[in-house]
């Protein structure tokens, strides 16, 4: 099946990109044909002519046959990429093969720890689930920044959303799968990617609630149930494929802090780092943390001044 | 993968036939009758395939012309018209709007080359400047409303003006969105049609939050 929809890639492939390929080969063909036609005339030919006229005419031949083989060179160079970029997608293919009903259920398990630790849980080794959460909590992170209605710097904060998101789910399954390895544990990088996107889930839905509703005591409850919950999920699936206690303490220990400082590190810093840019455009009158929507016109006229007052100071 | 180990073009499979397109197929005498023709025909040419693009786009019907004979300058016109309009929204003025330009190019056109190898990785049977061509025109919405926004915003900042932009650019989201779901979703396996919009939605959700949150210096 694989390979059959590899060659239904090739068939659909756009036609500015490996056009030329079959050209190509159909050129390479037709001279190779010609040549040995040609060969054939030739040999025929020259037992009864003369061998330095068969000389020229071998000459150029050769030519021909040196400029054909060159442009088939070119064409199966650009063959040869046009198809490992499609060998690459092929082989992400596998872990995109989901049903809607499939996701829907994945997400709900994500939320539920399981009981049976004594044999290995089965991990679903799938990337979409896991990538469209990436990108709900890049999307859940940017209107956090405009409900809290501080929109300093937008392309920085973009920046830092997606590298925050992506790094988070890249490094930290890179680097517990690292630890997998050392403590024995039974589980690939796909899965582990698996594993720590869909833990994401509990993440959004968090930020989700706590970016509209803006209560400290009401995040710390989500932060605690959700997030505890998802983190409890992965943890007893992680101890279901370990042996041995201090493994499992090692695993566990280092995925549960990660995943529930992680939340908090979203929750916080996002709302610290854009009021510390606040603070220190408008100085110190602006009391820390404050969670009301500000006014966009008096924030834009502070802003105003305080730089009119620091391009007179340096001028 | 077994059958991925030997994938190769055999002779007999009729490639040429499904590759080349109808419609850009260039007999000799059509190209030296193009070559001698006034400039202002091959551009109106142009724009004539581009404006009836952007018609199909704002009344979307499953017709294949959008698809059939793709192109990029809608999409790159648009791209640009929007970028310029979002910049100078930053509060900081030394900031130049720079970042802010390149942010809006970079985000829009890597969003749809990941929507696309998404549908791609699927099962889709579009090809990858097919659905870059969807993608990129039924911005067209989008574009409309960043200038509603900016006509707003001459007229004042206050909540009914915030009223009045949410749900302009509420409508010409869930616009973008219906117009690409009706040409992409169709290549999908009929199942997997939610797998796919799910993308397309967080994509133009984050163009509506960028233009809803614009306000200008």
């Amino acid at each position: 099946q694989g390979g059959g929809s590899a060659v239904i890639d090739m068939e659909n492939m756009d036609d500015t990109s490996g056009s030329s390929f079959e050209d190509m080969g159909e050129m390479h063909q037709r001279m190779k044909e010609e040549e040995e036609e040609e060969a054939e005339g030739e040999a025929g030919a020259g037992e009864e002519e003369d061998g330095e006229f068969l000389g020229m005419k071998g000459l150029r031949g050769q030519l021909g046959r040196q400029v054909a083989d060159q442009m088939w060179q070119v064409g199966k160079r650009q063959a040869s990429r046009a198809f490992s970029l499609y060998a690459n997608i092929d082989i992400l293919r596998p872990y995109f093969d989901v049903e809607p009903v499939q996701v829907r259920a994945r997400l709900l398990e994500s939320m539920i720890p399981v009981k049976m630790i004594n044999f290995p849980q089965k991990i679903a080794g799938e990337l979409y689930g896991p990538l469209m959460l990436v990108f709900t909590l890049v999307a859940i992170l940017l209107h956090g920044m405009k409900t809290s209605d501080t929109i300093i710097r937008e392309g920085t904060l973009m920046g830092t959303a997606i590298g925050t998101c992506f790094g988070y789910w890249l490094g930290v399954s890179s680097f517990m799968y690292f630890l997998a390895y050392l403590c024995n544990a039974q589980i690939t990088m796909v899965q582990m990617l698996s594993l720590l996107g869909y833990g994401l889930f509990g993440h959004c839905i968090t930020l989700f609630v706590t970016y509209n509703i803006h209560f400290h005591s009401l995040f710390y409850i989500f932060w605690l149930v959700v997030g505890g919950l998802s983190t409890l999920r992965m943890v007893a699936v992680l101890v279901s494929r370990t042996v041995g206690h201090t493994q499992r303490l090692i695993l566990c220990g280092t995925l549960a802090a990660l995943h529930m400082l992680f939340l908090l590190y979203l929750h916080f810093a996002y709302h610290k780092v854009v009021e510390g840019i606040l603070d220190t455009l408008e100085g110190p009158n602006m009391p820390p943390f404050q969670r009301v929507a500000r006014d966009i016109p008096v924030v834009s006229n502070a802003v105003l001044n305080t730089t009119a007052k620091a391009i007179a100071l340096t001028l | 993968f077994p059958g991925l180990a030997d994938v190769s073009i055999s002779q007999d499979i009729p490639v040429e036939g499904e590759i080349t397109v109808p419609v850009g197929s260039h007999s000799p005498d059509e190209d030296c009758s193009t070559l001698d023709e006034p400039v202002k025909d091959t551009i109106m040419r142009d724009l004539k395939a581009v404006g009836k693009k952007f018609v199909h786009v704002m009344y979307p019907r499953k017709s294949s012309a959008l698809l059939r004979d793709w192109d990029l300058w809608g999409p790159l016109v648009l791209c640009v018209s929007l970028a310029l309009m979002l910049q100078g929204g930053s509060a900081d003025s030394k900031d130049d709007g720079g970042p802010q330009f390149a942010e809006v190019f970079v985000i829009i056109w890597f969003g749809a080359v990941v929507i696309t190898l998404n549908s791609k990785l699927l099962g889709g049977t579009i090809s990858f400047f097919q659905s870059l061509c969807v993608l990129g025109y039924c911005v067209l919405p989008l574009t409309v409303a960043m200038l509603v926004c900016r006509l707003v915003l001459l007229a004042g900042a206050g909540t009914v003006s915030f009223i009045i932009r949410l749900i302009v650019v509420g409508a010409m989201f869930g616009w973008s969105t219906l117009a690409s779901t009706a040409f992409l979703a169709d290549s999908q396996p009929p199942n997997r049609k939610a797998l796919v919009v799910y993308p397309i939605f967080l994509f133009y959700f984050v163009i509506s939050w960028m233009i809803l949150t614009f306000t200008p210096q």
